[in-house]
């Protein structure tokens, strides 16, 4: 394991307090490397989205340490203090539904992470473009998402989550609205730009379908992870 | 960086047009009612301005002849004339009422003038068409805005007017036409009774042993003569000579002959800040309650459509969108929705509202800049609900579970 990639130790997650607090978390280890795509399994209530929401700054943990990349960015508390770039910057986000703005047309939708981080528009847009061809969908690029079909918007999602280069992507279940082959046809691309864009890749599922591809997998239950050797099918 | 706010509307730019039409119908009116305003303030200073007169001569102690009937002899005109610093001087009488021609009537200010020449004191300052009155009975010269033409014939009481002139804006501080006829015949109008009256008033005056007396043959007849005549005006229009002060002169005729005199100073504030004061009111809370019904549609649309979109500002703050970016979206909209209220409510008031009101409208610019700054002030104030709303919306709310 390089130096990228995310590794988290002892992560615990707490809500509320007293009598009544829930330990969501309890000492979650976990490790990707750059380039690697793993499966997080659980059942409802396992702690799969609390973990989700830690490892993407949305929310504070209440111990342990995350480490992306080479930057310690939790260790007992945000050793960051801008978490909106932390985000923006420094991690990709694929959600179940692609949850495309509907007010911007696709080259938009995807150029519009460089363009908050100050990159003027047009190398937003060219390397919004770049990717677009990687993932077969440059002949959609000036269509608005209303005009895609639930395979094509998943791609641009795809692309938005990989737009900045982030050394990590969190899917949140990125292929549950899709039948199985666009499921499979989204984990190979998912696999294939981690692979070219050195990016660690988690992805939290319940997808029998997929579950399969991953050479890893965390399993969660009752807020601890257990690791497992996947079969990895299919996409070396 | 990209302008969310303007793809947002390009986006859904029918709800934004039909939503900003809807709003600028509302500001419409609004504008419109500062130019009613706006309208009777000026119509009072255009009454004053037409009069041709300094200063107001009228009964003692009466805010006459526009705010309170004022009623002086007909022969005061003279002996005003004879003091210093009094240029001319000309009887004037008004008289609000229903002018009938034909089967319909108008309600218009029936303005006696004295005999004289154009440029006197009352006398209408210029004409649209046809001439001023040279006769001494049934001439007229009416405004525009009673509908009267040239050669039509008016009835004022019982005696029949020709219209010989047209005027334009020469009407009374409530927007009623004026219709100027010689001032005998005015004199009359306000005087004259119905057959069936006259006869009734002389029975009585008759059958009154002090009015009749067998030694003293001629009162009755004396009684009735008087009872048959009108001698009074209700002002005394003066035009002072260059070189005098209003106020001067003013007092010199309060002091000698015992009567009111106002100046146009005193005479404008009686007119807007006495006689139009409860219309100004009541149209200033017509305008603060259109305000927050505009102010409230504008924040009811904006909050509804930042409800809907609760979803894509969660995935923007997740992927690191500042709070300034949500907040000037939102912003952006609200005032871009005022913007195209005020352009339709602009135009809808000049084009559409102020040629088919039967009042004078008057939209001065500065009450448009004033109007268009209160529509941004109120489209900022209005998103604030919506932006409260969608800066407390949780980036986790894109991360199910």
């Amino acid at each position: 394991m390089t130096g990228k990639g995310i590794r988290i130790e002892g992560l615990r997650k707490r809500y509320g307090s007293g009598d009544t607090a829930v330990e969501a978390l309890k000492g979650v280890d976990m490790q990707v490397a750059p380039g690697e795509v793993i499966g997080l399994v659980g059942p409802s209530g396992s702690g799969k989205s609390t973990l989700l929401k830690c490892l993407g700054a949305v929310i504070e943990p209440s111990g342990g340490r995350m480490i992306l990349g080479d930057e310690v960015i939790y260790d007992d508390g945000w050793k960051v203090t801008d978490l909106r770039a932390l985000r923006r910057d420094k991690i990709g986000f694929i959600f179940q539904a692609p949850y495309l703005i509907p007010f911007l047309d696709v080259t938009d939708n995807v150029a519009l992470l460089p363009m908050l981080a100050g990159i003027p528009n047009a190398e937003a847009r060219s390397r919004a473009v770049e990717l677009f061809t990687s993932l077969d969908v440059e002949h959609r690029a000036k269509a608005m998402p209303s005009q895609l079909s639930g395979g094509e918007q998943q791609r641009v999602a795809i692309a938005r989550g990989l737009i900045n280069r982030p050394p990590v992507i969190l899917a949140d279940e990125p292929t549950a609205p899709l039948d199985s082959a666009r499921a499979l046809a989204v984990i190979r691309i998912l696999n294939d730009m981690a692979r070219k864009y050195e990016t660690a890749i988690i992805i939290v599922t319940h997808d029998e379908k997929i579950i399969p591809t991953f050479k890893r997998i965390y399993h969660i239950r009752d807020g601890v992870t257990y690791e497992e050797a996947g079969e990895g099918r299919g996409f070396e | 960086m990209i302008s969310l706010a303007g793809r947002d509307i390009m986006h859904a730019w029918g709800k934004f047009v039909f939503t900003g039409v809807g709003l600028g119908l509302l500001i419409g009116i609004t504008l419109s009612m500062a130019g009613i305003y706006r309208g009777m303030v000026d119509d009072g200073k255009v009454l004053l301005d037409n009069s041709g007169a300094d200063l107001w001569v009228v009964q003692k102690d009466t805010l006459g002849p526009y705010a309170e009937s004022s009623s002086i002899y007909d022969d005061t005109w003279r002996s005003i004339r004879t003091m210093p610093g009094v240029a001319r001087t000309a009887n004037v009488t008004y008289l609000t009422m229903q002018v009938r021609q034909g089967e319909r009537d108008v309600r218009a200010m029936v303005t006696g003038i004295m005999a004289g020449e154009p440029g006197a004191p009352g006398w209408p300052p210029y004409l649209v068409a046809g001439r001023q009155i040279t006769r001494g009975h049934y001439e007229a010269v009416a405004d525009l805005a009673s509908g009267f033409k040239l050669g039509d014939r008016l009835q004022i009481r019982r005696n029949h007017y020709t219209v010989v002139g047209l005027t334009r804006r020469m009407v009374s501080s409530g927007g009623d036409p004026m219709i100027f006829i010689p001032l005998k015949d005015a004199q009359e109008a306000q005087f004259l009774k119905d057959n069936d009256a006259i006869r009734q008033q002389r029975r009585r005056t008759a059958e009154n042993p002090a009015f009749n007396r067998p030694q003293v043959p001629d009162l009755l007849a004396a009684v009735i003569a008087s009872q048959s005549t009108n001698p009074y005006v209700n002002a005394v229009l003066v035009r002072i000579d260059s070189g005098h002060a209003a106020e001067k002169v003013a007092e010199s005729i309060r002091r000698w002959k015992r009567l009111t005199v106002y100046t146009r100073a005193q005479m404008e504030e009686i007119l807007i800040g006495k006689l139009i004061a409860t219309s100004a009111r009541q149209i200033a809370m017509f305008l603060v309650i259109l305000s927050i019904v505009s102010a409230a549609i504008v924040a009811f649309i904006i909050y509804t459509l930042t409800l809907g979109k609760i979803r894509e500002i969660a995935v923007l703050k997740l992927i690191g969108t500042k709070n300034r970016t949500i907040v000037g979206l939102i912003m952006q909209q609200s005032i871009a929705l005022g913007l195209i209220g005020f352009v339709v409510g602009k135009i809808t008031a000049t084009l559409l509202m102020a040629p088919i009101f039967p009042k004078y409208v008057l939209l001065e610019p500065m009450d448009s800049i004033i109007g268009f700054i209160a529509v941004v002030v109120i489209c900022i104030l209005a998103s604030i609900i919506a932006i409260h709303a969608a800066l407390k919306v949780d980036p986790a709310e894109a991360i199910g579970g």
